[in-house]
């Protein structure tokens, strides 16, 4: 039944036999230093010695058997390795870059409305009210918040450590100033006003854009953590697939030399390579198909919407700028000159009008298209009322467009509020849809890495129990 | 064979320190002759071309406050062109600050408005009831330091009542008024700094002055001539004179130069300040206007004499309301002399 060795040379210790060919070299060497061969590699003495074994049956099982374990272990080993590098980045979005990015867009927020909030108080002319000074107050407190928060989770020499180190060294200075700003307005000395400008500029030309890099950056890395955690792991898929070819084909060799249609050991080891590979392509397409979902639904949705934030907050500040400055600053474009403010003004609404019709389009359902709806509805009545008030200003009815813009009733201020907050609801809802899909995404790939190393050590331990079934029928 | 191997590199890294010393040599040469010259040369150019533009300037320019039209009562296309505006827009648009104590700013304390007052204020009113009938019939417009020829060559203003300082820099650019008020150049600086007034114990300290002032470039001229140390860092400047307290109380500026009546307004917002030496110029306050505008600056110097002969509402009252406490009761030596219109055309 046994199908005999095709070789002729002795089956046992073949792997031996070429050895004592070396040893008789050194004696006809006498010439010095210079060797005519270089000495002989171990790689190329353990070819040489494979190929010895190759020459006989159980050498061929013995090297069958290795490679197949080594396939199966290389396997699970790959699967293992690219599977922890896709699920640390698959928990980094959801735990660590996703909520960075969000907060550094609140970091951006909480300091541009603080200071509008302070300058809002000035332009009142008189005292602030407990309304802007409650509203100043809470947002230093957030962004503050925010920020030992940011800290904790970069890493120290990143570049968004050091940004996070600037806002932190700039923020008391800033309310250090605005202090100093309020201690003078209550004597009624106008060098308040003058504190106040400098702290606008501190916040205009260092701390906004300080906050605004380090949003960009944290974007990246989400960006980043979504790029290692979606591709494909190919290696592992390849691997998967050698291993299996290779498993088929040593059963088939099997076959047609002893004409058994089952080795229990290599079956098993089949059938591990298959759930693991299986496992690893489903799970993974699974996991993507979240993770893509997440960016899609969910990401996409909070940039537009975060942008959009900045955009309205932007062109507050420039709206109340423009009553600060007084027709101050003007700019120059084409022919036409225009006040400095009002036009980075109308820059901003253009912005936040295409942020949020890009918004509209991206929500999926109607309890995030609603405040979206609503925020667009707010933004066309603050344009209006804006043009009302900028009239009143040019007419030179300056206390009339004060109250047009900071007033309490009807004034630009509560279109602003509104569209904040119905911006806010629609990145609560947005956060609510991304945290879930991208939750989904991560759980897929629960389990994945360990069950793939352990299955692959069942496979690979099967694999050569089943050649040593076969080996043993040479004793 | 290895002591000459080392002999020979030392040679080559010798030629290439002796190369270097050379390059060197020939770079200081280079650098210090041309400077040393053209130190020299330009030193002479510099003094020369001052000279000239001074003696110039002293040629075209004598007295500069005295150049200004006589007083009329007269409407032309300028006053025309200004009633002549309908609706809520009839109203006279002017360049003011709202930052300066007593001149021109907004008090918080003074009620839920805090409309902008004081001694420029004051005059803007009375320039609009003139001319339009209403003291209230005004647009302000608050402008920085060196926004305030730009502003009334492009027609954003009508005029600027803003402690502009008539001289001849700016004559060339905008028409001014008779001036309205006198004063001059002062030193600002803790009272426990070792400053004493503008000379030499401002060597390396550093002086904050408005962009576009006439304190900064009265310290630019002096410094070139020497009567201000070279040492003294002038590069600090802000839009606005009272941005210029905010630096000193932060530490960034060790002394102000502005005017005297603003220096006055600064220092009665901080007690631990206070002018140092007396005033090292004479200036005059005056309303800017539009170079070709002939008929405004007639009208505004006809309104200016009146409002120095009433004394119930006039110049002294509002000085009286204003700058008493800042400057003193008296008001002689902020009086402006007697006016003279030796411009003809």
């Amino acid at each position: 039944m046994t199908h005999l060795p095709t070789s002729s040379a002795p089956p046992p210790g073949t792997g031996t036999a070429v050895l004592p060919a070396q040893p008789a070299q050194p004696p006809q060497a006498p010439q010095g230093r210079a060797e005519p061969q270089p000495r002989r590699t171990a790689f190329a003495e353990g070819v040489d010695r494979l190929r010895a074994a190759a020459t006989t049956e159980p050498g061929r099982l013995r090297i069958i058997g290795a490679v197949l374990a080594l396939l199966v272990v290389a396997f699970g080993a790959v699967t293992a390795w690219q599977m922890t590098e896709r699920a640390d980045a698959a928990d980094d979005v959801l735990t660590s870059s996703q909520p960075l990015s969000s907060d550094a867009a609140d970091i951006y927020r909480s300091l541009a409305d603080a200071n509008t909030a302070a300058s809002s108080g000035f332009l009142a002319g008189g005292q602030e009210t407990a309304t802007s000074r409650d509203r100043y107050e809470k947002n230093i407190r957030t962004a503050a918040e925010k920020l030992v928060n940011a800290a904790a989770n970069s890493d120290p020499d990143s570049p968004s450590a050091t940004t996070i180190a600037e806002l932190n060294r700039l923020l008391p200075e800033y309310k250090g100033l605005v202090e100093r700003a309020r201690t003078y307005n209550r004597q009624g000395f106008p060098v308040g006003g003058a504190y106040l400008r400098y702290a606008n500029e501190k916040m205009q030309q260092q701390m906004l854009p300080a906050a605004e890099d380090l949003y960009k950056k944290e974007n990246q890395r989400l960006r980043a953590d979504y790029a290692d955690a979606t591709p494909y792991p190919w290696a592992a898929i390849a691997l998967g697939v050698a291993a299996l070819a290779a498993l088929a084909w040593a059963q088939h060799r099997n076959y047609r030399r002893t004409n058994r249609v089952l080795n229990h050991g290599l079956v098993a080891a089949t059938a591990t390579a298959t759930v693991v590979l299986l496992w690893l392509v489903v799970g993974h397409s699974i996991a993507r198909a979240g993770l893509n979902d997440s960016y899609d639904h969910g990401v996409r949705s909070l940039n537009v919407l975060h942008d959009a934030r900045l955009a309205s907050l932007k062109a507050r500040g420039n709206e109340n700028l423009t009553l600060v400055a007084r027709g101050a600053e003007t700019k120059k474009v084409g022919e036409e000159t225009y006040d400095a403010y009002d036009y980075d003004f109308r820059a901003e609404m253009k912005a936040l009008a295409a942020y949020l019709e890009d918004a509209e389009k991206l929500a999926d359902d109607t309890s995030g298209e609603r405040p979206v709806t609503a925020a667009v509805g707010n933004m066309t009545e603050w344009k209006k009322r804006h043009t009302a008030a900028r009239e009143q200003d040019e007419n030179g009815n300056y206390q009339r467009a004060l109250g047009m813009v900071i007033g309490t009733k009807d004034a630009t201020g509560e279109c602003f509020d509104s569209v904040d907050e119905n911006l806010r609801t629609a990145l609560a809802h947005e956060e609510t849809e991304f945290k879930q899909a991208a939750d989904d995404g991560r759980d897929a790939l629960t389990g994945l890495s360990a069950g793939a190393a352990v299955l692959a050590v069942l496979g690979a331990a099967g694999a050569v129990l089943g050649m040593g079934r076969r080996l043993s029928e040479y004793r | 064979m290895r002591a000459r191997r080392l002999r020979a590199s030392l040679r080559g890294w010798g030629g290439v320190t002796a190369m270097a010393v050379v390059c060197a040599l020939v770079a200081v040469f280079a650098l210090c002759v041309p400077l040393s010259h053209s130190d020299v040369v330009d030193g002479e150019a510099v003094t020369q071309a001052t000279r000239v533009t001074a003696e110039k300037a002293e040629e075209d320019c004598e007295a500069p406050e005295k150049q200004t039209l006589s007083p009329s009562s007269a409407d032309g296309d300028t006053i025309k062109a200004i009633k002549n505006r309908e609706g809520e827009k009839r109203k006279l648009i002017v360049g003011v600050d709202q930052n300066s104590y007593r001149w021109g700013y907004r008090d918080p304390n003074s009620g839920r408005t805090a409309e902008l007052e004081g001694f420029d204020i004051d005059l803007v009113h009375r320039i609009a009831e003139d001319i339009l009938g209403d003291p209230d019939a005004v647009q302000f417009k608050a402008i920085p330091t060196d926004q305030r020829i730009p502003a009334i060559q492009d027609g954003r203003v009508d005029m600027v009542v803003r402690t502009m300082t008539i001289n001849c820099d700016r004559i060339k650019d905008v028409a001014f008024s008779a001036p309205y008020f006198k004063t001059g150049q002062q030193v600002l600086a803790p009272k426990s700094s070792p400053i004493k007034g503008y000379d030499d114990t401002l060597a390396g300290r550093r002086i904050c002055t408005a962009a576009g002032s006439t304190a900064y470039s009265t310290l630019e001229e002096d410094q070139k001539d020497g009567t201000l140390p070279a040492t003294t860092d002038i590069s600090g400047t802000v839009p606005n004179q009272l941005d210029c307290l905010v630096r000193l109380q932060l530490g960034e500026a060790d002394a102000v130069v502005t005017d005297g009546a603003l220096a006055a307004s600064q220092a009665a917002q901080d007690p631990t300040v206070q002018l140092k030496g007396d005033a090292f110029t004479a200036e005059y306050y005056g309303v800017a206007m539009k170079k070709d505008a002939d008929d405004l600056v007639r009208r505004v110097n006809q309104i200016l004499v009146d409002y120095r002969e009433d004394t119930a509402n006039g110049w002294q009252a509002s000085y009286g309301k204003w700058l008493s406490a800042t400057l003193g009761k008296d008001a002689k030596k902020s009086e402006p002399p007697a006016p003279q219109y030796r411009r003809t055309t």
